[in-house]
């Protein structure tokens, strides 16, 4: 290193001595100044502000304490609504193809060119079917909701769904941006765990990763609404079930804000201890969205790139289902021994057996949990008249059967709100947390990320589960 | 009448025609680009329609938290465009200014494209100003300006041209309109085409000048063909660690060495063409 180099660096100190503290503030002073200049040179402004007057009232309605908060609410249970009433008609529509026409065709081929009967049966029967449930049920509500979430984006609302959780995030420890990276959650866990790079502190950026996952990621939209409506919605009178159905959906992603800030706050206490940083949100300017070129990108970027992460998964999860109900020891399928196994501390948190094994198949995607769910239903109760046999994952031709064959498998109200909870709290899919290892670089605090919102799962079951023993309405 | 298509593709007027979007195809390219700009002014939505790439867009400032990079050909020549994230400044060092102001400063890109909130011209130029300060290749993408029109804005861009000293080019990115002309004055700055003269006088005001007037000097003497020296004073009076270290680990020496080697590279462009 040369000596002039030192000298520079020696004559920068001692000017900097010399300039004393304030030469920080006089450098943006002259620079604000000059920007100033330009601007008063160049920029004609309007006379009159009359445009700030709807965005003014606009931000005083959505930014209001009072206002704020049931507008969102309200923003929320309107795109379920439409996301619920929306996808059933192209999802009927898609089982149609894939389940009804497309699958016997691919079986009798099979058979035809002399396939052996197991290979046919993990190739159709397993993996095919695996797929297509996974496309049927997914495709639909995704390429409703994501146009719908990024239009609210597109035309601004973002950062005000921001500016109003920012104080409470705030007393809860965490960082007010952590708002933006719980909105990305809702639609996939992964992606905002890679977003979380937007809090700089260290501290908030972990407790931002470890709550993540209490936003319900697209993966597990399919699984409320469809218990939501079985169970809860059919309470209601038809007219009212559709509505009484996403209200069920929203109740659910309040419990799941509720535990953000809890956990958030219980984590900044004890394992993250600090204090909350302060930071400016600028709150932008409304534009009006547009509307193709969102309907464009949200469906092929976000809807096509999910939907494919999903198939791709469901092709061995399909495979391992066909396995595990085929391969048998002492008579019985290794799911059932499984079944078996899992029933008394399943039953204990009220779900059951089934449940909890559907969970641990459908570790890689979320999106599988209800096909696997409804075969093992059928393999354990031995329910007649459904399904085409060991192995096979189906699509009931409508919510009813569906409902018959839970009720049949012994479920009740009990289990349907506490699956909903259970797949709201419990651990992250295989793909987030291995983007949680990425990040954080950490095995304990992915393993942290996995064990925390597992553990309060079970809790909170079986607390549930225990309140409806003693009202009596098991 | 056979020819006539090809009349309209070498016809400069018709300057859309001459850009091929390389979507993430980085191979061979001939200039680098980088894009700044304060948080949600549309970088994402410009580097979009350069690129064709469809990196998510979306209406808050924070939304970009990897670089993103792709590519675009116009006029035979390949550029790579790099969507750094949005800053408020590149005073302070948040981990957003540091990758922000290491890539224009460090990465040597040919070209700095700063996108500019028309509606917020002044609150924006703080920023312009300081990549000014750092590169003088730079070309002011004034984006928006459908938006300012309707708030009852109104920019003389040839005057703020003159008042900075670099190219300003008006566009609406999200409907493409002025891309073209964007197109235009990015390869007329690579190439050496149009030679800017960045506005740098704020460092001159009473009380700074005296003691970066002394630094400057010193850094001039050191590192001739330095295209920012005033910069470097500025940042070594605040104490600025990333430049100190700059200095000692030579990183500052090669980059002189490089930029009077562009110079040299310009001159002959120019006479060649």
């Amino acid at each position: 290193m040369s000596p002039r180099h030192e000298e520079i660096l020696h004559t920068a100190d001692m000017l900097r001595w010399e300039l004393g503290e304030q030469f920080h503030d006089r450098t943006v002073e002259a620079l604000y100044g000059d920007a100033a200049q330009i601007a008063k040179k160049a920029v004609i402004m309007p006379g009159k502000k009359t445009r700030l007057n709807f965005e003014r009232t606009l931000d005083h309605l959505v930014t209001n304490r009072w206002t704020g908060f049931p507008l969102m609410f309200l923003l929320l249970a309107i795109v379920f609504w439409i996301t619920i009433e929306g996808a059933n008609v192209p999802s009927a529509l898609l089982a149609d193809v894939f389940l009804d026409s497309l699958y016997p065709m691919l079986k009798s081929f099979g058979e035809n060119i002399g396939l052996p009967w197991w290979l046919n049966g993990l190739l159709f029967d397993g993996m095919y079917l695996a797929m297509a449930w996974v496309v049927s049920v997914m495709l639909p509500p995704m390429a409703i909701f994501f146009p719908l979430f990024t239009l609210a984006e597109d035309f601004g609302y973002l950062p005000r769904v921001a500016f109003n959780l920012d104080s409470m995030f705030r007393k809860s420890g965490a960082h007010g941006k952590q708002a933006l990276t719980m909105a990305m959650g809702y639609g996939c866990n992964a992606a905002a765990i890679i977003s979380t790079r937007i809090i700089d502190s260290p501290r908030e950026r972990l407790i931002a990763i470890l709550t993540n996952n209490f936003a319900i990621c697209n993966g597990r939209w399919p699984t409320q609404i469809l218990i939501a409506t079985i169970f809860v919605g059919a309470l209601a009178p038809a007219h009212l079930s559709g509505l009484v159905s996403s209200l069920a959906v929203v109740t659910v992603v309040l419990i799941g804000i509720f535990f953000t800030f809890l956990v958030s706050w219980g984590l900044s206490k004890t394992l993250l201890k600090g204090e909350a940083s302060f930071f400016s949100l600028e709150l932008p300017p409304y534009r009006p969205p547009r509307i193709w070129q969102t309907l464009y990108t949200s469906v092929i970027d976000r809807t096509l790139i999910v939907l494919w992460r999903a198939v791709v998964w469901a092709l061995p999860a399909g495979a391992v289902i066909w396995l595990v109900s085929n391969i048998h020891i002492g008579g019985v399928s290794l799911a059932e021994h499984a079944v078996n196994a899992f029933d008394p501390f399943g039953i204990l948190i009220g779900l059951n057996g089934v449940i909890l094994l559907a969970y641990i198949i459908a570790i890689p995607a979320n999106e599988i949990v209800i096909p696997t769910v409804l075969m093992l239903t059928v393999l354990v109760t031995k329910v007649a008249g459904v399904g085409s046999g060991a192995g096979v994952m189906f699509e009931l031709d409508s919510e009813l059967a569906t409902a018959e064959v839970l009720r049949t498998g012994g479920w009740t109200l009990l289990t349907g709100v506490n699956l909903m909870l259970f797949s709201l709290l419990h651990n992250p899919c295989s793909t987030t947390l291995y983007t949680i290892y990425k990040e954080t670089g950490s095995a304990k605090w992915t393993t942290l990320s996995a064990v925390i919102p597992l553990g309060i799962a079970f809790v909170v079951c079986f607390v549930v589960a225990v309140v409806f023993s003693a009202i009596g309405l098991t | 009448m056979k020819n006539i298509p090809e009349q309209c593709e070498v016809c400069p007027v018709n300057k859309q025609a001459r850009l091929v979007r390389l979507g993430v195809d980085l191979s061979n390219y001939d200039f680098a680009i980088a894009l700044a700009g304060n948080p949600n002014v549309g970088k994402s939505t410009v580097f979009n329609s350069l690129t064709g790439l469809r990196q998510h867009t979306g209406n808050w400032p924070g939304k970009t938290v990897v670089r993103a990079e792709g590519g675009y050909s116009y006029d035979n020549k390949r550029y790579k465009v790099v969507d750094l994230p949005g800053t408020y400044s590149l005073l302070s060092t948040s981990s957003d200014e540091e990758v922000a102001r290491d890539f224009i400063l460090f990465g040597k890109p040919d070209v700095t494209v700063i996108v500019v909130d028309a509606t917020r011209v002044e609150r924006n130029m703080n920023l312009v100003l300081q990549v000014l300060q750092i590169t003088d290749r730079a070309v002011v993408c004034l984006n928006l300006i459908d938006e300012a029109e309707r708030h009852g804005i109104k920019i003389d861009e040839r005057q703020l041209m003159r008042e900075l000293g670099v190219p300003v080019v008006p566009v609406i990115a999200r409907t493409g309109e002025g891309v073209p002309t964007l197109l235009r004055n990015i390869a007329d700055v690579a190439t050496g085409a149009f030679v800017c003269r960045p506005r740098r006088g704020w460092t001159e005001s009473g009380s700074l000048k005296k003691a970066v007037d002394t630094l400057a000097e010193k850094i001039g003497n050191e590192f001739p063909g330095l295209p920012n020296v005033r910069w470097v004073a500025l940042r070594l009076l605040e104490g600025d660690q990333r430049i100190i270290d700059a200095i000692r680990s030579g990183e500052l020496t090669s980059l002189a060495e490089r930029a009077e080697l562009q110079k040299k590279g310009d001159t002959q462009y120019v006479a060649a063409s």
